[in-house]
């Protein structure tokens, strides 16, 4: 058996790192235990002469596809979003698009403002000094004055416009409507001993620059340098519970495959939405026969995912391509509910830039737009850094019926059963993703663009899995409660997207990390009584 | 023990494979760029099917079967019209053409007759202009409209 720790944390992505960062000031022995590696800067894709092939390989967005050893397997065959993740040192923070938006303060009340869903227990305002924290330790950029999103002050410049962005920006111009520069968790200059941005391209299958802020270049060096302990290749498989139904640590397979039993005082699972409802299913006892901290039935419910079309065309004047980040501008325009429209909550427009020279190609199989055979060469050079699209950001509300549950047949490589993914998309989001996709076509063809094609689904997995532990202070309505805590088990806490209510029409990642740091604090204020 | 599906391919696979990448990127004299028949480009998708290899055997034999087992003899109207429907298909078809692909616009002839360079992103990255932000000046007088909660 292991030494105790005082604290375990469970996954060093976005949230474990954060938390364990935040935590190490305690000077309690923490120990993360994560199922993936180290990546090397060395590993990622764009040091290659194959660097676009190996987005659909070994650094695939989509576990199944990636398939490393490291991967667990998903079966998301009855959704039409298909689960997006990463496992190692950083976890998806290693392979985000690095978009930086914070959730709204409306959306922390939708059941007060609009009526649906649930309010959080907490409100952007209890979250704002977090946000910032989380901003300087990753390094966000952007430019400050925004007046569609609350004032913030990202300590670095916004990437350049370049043309594509500018293009955008007179399209906007033109229609009235809002943009501004995203923010980014990309280093513009010099930061913290990141080298800042060289634009490599398309930042999502890894930043080989550093440039692209992922924990295992941010947080984790810090909490290493202070004490805290993180040993890569020890998947989790249960966490257990003594006989007074607490937490009592947890069983996982370490590198050579052995299992091992980890004790600890206190528990942080930090796997996001769907390794984390997989974790606490997996762990059901006698005294917790529907899987750990599911008193209410709702571990694995109200899956949320961001459906996210895409609209795309060509222009004529050559634009950026590929050679820049995707990130550009984004717009909230159409952010808030408006009561004139036939659905509630709304969306972020996202901005992108063009795409490499086989993407462009790629993308394209299935669209009807580039033709194989002789007429391919001549179309094919009208589309190359000529493209332009447009992300829709939709809110996603809470339903049960949106869950992860344990699949039957389907194991890891340890033997431990797999998630399984049952999700709809619901009658509110399809009409806003429609109006989104409208505006979008709307923009598009205000900046020239023609031969427009909206993939409603096909390129539909951002790999945003919130809502499945959400928070609350009902006990009976929620699976943590406002500070992160289990309301069934004391030592038990969850500091990923899984304790989320709702989700906002923006990426997640800066507000998980928010929301981390905050139940960090929480814990911390509360260390003499924190199992009260 | 070898997967069948996971066994390279063979000769007459190749050969198949080689007229398939043929018509779908054809060799275009006048913009001076191979097909993605040609033998550098055929070794580099030969050898990078990896994963993939399963999808593209079924994706080449189906090819086959809808040509009645003989698509090089088609004429090239017929072989482009086959190869757009099967593509358009999905599932293992557009497996086939990723890798396809993934290989062309990586071959160092096809990137200079695009007018890139043929290299990796890093480390040399790229320049890319600030633009004008005086095109933000607008947005800038606008006043705050998002959402106020208390």
């Amino acid at each position: 058996m292991n030494e105790r720790v005082d604290v375990l944390i469970i996954g060093s992505g976005a949230s474990g790192a954060a938390v364990a960062w935040s935590l190490a000031e305690t000077k309690m022995r923490i120990l993360c235990l994560e199922q993936g590696d180290w990546i090397k800067s060395t590993d990622f894709p764009a040091n290659g002469r194959d660097w676009e092939a190996r987005r659909f390989g070994d650094f695939d967005i989509s576990p199944n596809s990636r398939g490393r050893d490291t991967d667990y397997p998903v079966n998301d065959a009855n959704s039409l979003m298909k689960i997006a993740n990463f496992n190692g040192v950083g976890g998806g923070t290693v392979i985000y698009t690095a978009h930086w938006p914070r959730m709204h303060p409306s959306d922390f009340k939708v059941r007060s403002l609009d009526g649906v869903a649930d309010d959080w227990p907490i409100d952007y305002w209890t979250l704002e000094r977090f946000f910032d924290e989380n901003d300087r330790m990753m390094g966000s950029s952007g430019l400050a004055g925004d007046p569609g999103v609350p004032p913030r002050n990202p300590p670095m410049p916004p990437l350049p416009l370049g043309r594509t962005a500018a293009l955008y920006a007179r399209a906007m111009n033109k229609l009235g409507w809002h943009w501004w520069p995203s923010d980014t968790s990309i280093a513009t200059r010099p930061y913290e001993g990141r080298a800042q941005c060289i634009n490599l391209g398309h930042c999502t299958p890894g930043c080989a620059q550093g440039a692209k802020a992922s924990t295992d270049i941010t947080y984790w060096p810090l909490a290493i340098r202070a004490g805290v302990e993180l040993r890569t290749r020890c998947r989790v498989r249960e966490i257990t519970t003594n006989e007074h139904g607490m937490a009592s640590g947890a069983i996982y397979y370490d590198a050579d495959g052995q299992e091992r039993f980890q004790p600890a005082e206190v528990v942080i699972v930090a796997c996001n939405g769907v390794g984390t409802p997989r974790l606490l299913l997996n762990s059901a006892s006698a005294r917790f026969p529907n899987g750990l901290a599911n008193s209410s039935g709702l571990v694995g419910k109200n899956l949320m995912l961001h459906p996210w079309p895409v609209v795309s065309g060509y222009v004529e004047d050559e634009l950026d391509g590929g050679r820049v980040p995707i990130t550009s501008l984004w717009s909230k325009q159409f952010y808030e509910t408006d009561p004139q429209r036939d659905f509630v909550r709304g969306y972020t427009l996202q901005f992108g830039r063009g795409t490499g020279p086989a993407t462009e190609a790629i993308s394209n199989i299935g669209t009807g737009r580039l033709p194989w055979g002789r007429a391919h060469h001549r179309t094919y050079r009208t589309m190359l850094n000529h493209r332009v699209g447009i992300g829709v950001a939709c809110e996603d509300l809470p339903e049960e019926h949106n869950r992860v549950t344990l699949d039957p047949v389907l194991k890891d490589s340890h033997g431990i059963p797999a998630p399984k993914i049952d999700y709809t998309i619901s009658e509110n989001t399809r009409r806003m993703m429609e109006h989104g996709i409208a505006r979008a076509e709307e923009i598009l063809t205000a900046a020239g663009a023609t031969r427009l094609h909206a993939s409603r689904t096909v390129l539909n997995y951002p790999g945003h899995l919130l809502g499945t532990c959400r928070m609350g202070d009902d006990p009976d309505r929620s699976v943590v409660n406002a500070w992160g805590r289990s309301h069934d088990v004391k030592n038990l806490f969850i500091v990923d997207g899984s304790i989320w209510v709702t989700s906002g029409g923006v990426n997640p990642t800066s507000t998980i990390q928010a929301l981390a740091l905050y139940v960090a604090d929480q814990m911390k204020q509360r260390l003499a009584t924190l199992f009260d | 023990m070898s997967n069948a599906a996971d066994i390279a391919f063979s000769d007459a696979e190749v050969r198949a494979l080689r007229d398939i990448a043929g018509t779908m990127i054809p060799a275009d004299a006048t913009l001076g760029v191979p097909g993605a028949d040609d033998p550098a480009i055929m070794a580099d998708i030969v050898k990078s099917l990896g994963r993939d290899l399963p999808d593209v055997r079924a994706a080449v034999a189906a090819v086959g079967a809808k040509a009645n087992g003989d698509f090089a003899s088609l004429d090239v109207d017929a072989r482009e019209k086959l190869l757009s429907e099967h593509i358009a298909s999905g599932g293992a078809a557009s497996a086939l053409a990723r890798v396809i692909l993934a290989a062309y616009y990586r071959d160092d002839r096809v990137l200079i007759s695009l007018g890139m360079e043929p290299r990796p992103p890093f480390p040399k990255g790229h320049v890319v202009e600030q633009g004008d932000w005086s095109l933000l000046d607008p947005v800038r007088k606008r006043a705050p409209f998002w959402r106020k909660d208390r």
